[in-house]
């Protein structure tokens, strides 16, 4: 398994084996498939400024990645999301891309704005992982107790993976 | 005596308050290298606001205007961190 990410130079270098990377890759298309582009409306002012729909989203892993920015005005929430949520799409589509073509097995080495982009697209599959299977701060613990046999135990060693290569990339990173 | 009171309420405007929340997937480390990334924050300051979160639920990372904390919660949300904003109280 791969012994993450080390600082080089100015930037940062990891080793990944091709099934780390097919993981890796599927992994960060599903965010890509979820967060589609940023829909504006048909205004060409509206779109040039990036202004959408204010709805929150349904499904809850979109929900954590797009979070309401006011906790008790649902109104201020709404405005923010029209200003914001298309930019942040196309920047969390962005991060995921970078990814998606710099990932590939062998010595892996990548620049501090490189570095970043990963460090956000992995988060954000934590954060999608983390949803679905219902994570909570005990999951290293439990995971220690956890039989291997344990039906949700494939998805969670993935998701602790996933956990330590971001953690090796921050240290790597500072 | 009759103490004259101002017409206006001529105190300045309540700031605002940008709130980090607390979640079970974001890490200790990843929390405290975005708040000194996007702060700008020296690494002691943005660990113990880090720990607050960790141990308190939430914490005030950021004051100002509206416009401010709306763009600092905009940040933090592109880096998957649960951030709202809220007036002062």
């Amino acid at each position: 398994m791969s012994a993450g990410f080390t600082a080089a130079g100015e930037g940062v270098s990891i080793t990944l084996d091709a099934g780390e990377v097919s993981v890796l890759s599927s992994l960060v298309s599903q965010i890509l498939g979820l967060v589609e582009p940023g829909v504006t409306g048909d205004d060409p002012l509206e779109r040039a400024l990036g202004i959408g729909s204010g709805s929150a989203p349904s499904d809850p892993v979109l929900a954590r990645l797009f979070p309401s920015a006011y906790a008790e005005d649902e109104k201020a929430s709404e405005e923010f999301r029209r200003y914001t949520e298309a930019t942040l799409r196309e920047g969390k589509r962005a991060d995921a891309q970078t990814l998606l073509d710099t990932a590939e097995p062998g010595v892996l080495k990548l620049t501090p704005e490189q570095g970043q982009a990963w460090l956000r697209a992995l988060n954000d599959v934590r954060l999608a992982l983390g949803v679905r299977l219902g994570v909570t701060e005990q999951i290293h613990d439990e995971m220690a107790e956890m039989p291997e046999e344990d039906p949700r135990y494939p998805a969670l060693a993935i998701y602790e993976w996933l956990t330590y290569l971001q953690d090796t990339l921050v240290r790597a990173l500072w | 005596m009759e103490v004259e009171r101002p017409a206006m309420d001529v105190r300045p405007e309540l700031p605002w308050l940008t709130i980090v929340w607390n979640d079970p997937v974001n890490l200790m480390s990843y929390v405290t290298y975005v708040f000194q990334t996007v702060f700008g924050y020296p690494r002691e300051k943005a660990e113990k606001l880090m720990m607050d979160v960790h141990h308190k639920g939430k914490a005030v990372v950021a004051s100002g205007s509206r416009e401010e904390m709306e763009r600092d919660v905009q940040i933090l949300h592109s880096y998957g961190l649960w951030a709202t904003v809220q007036r002062d109280s």
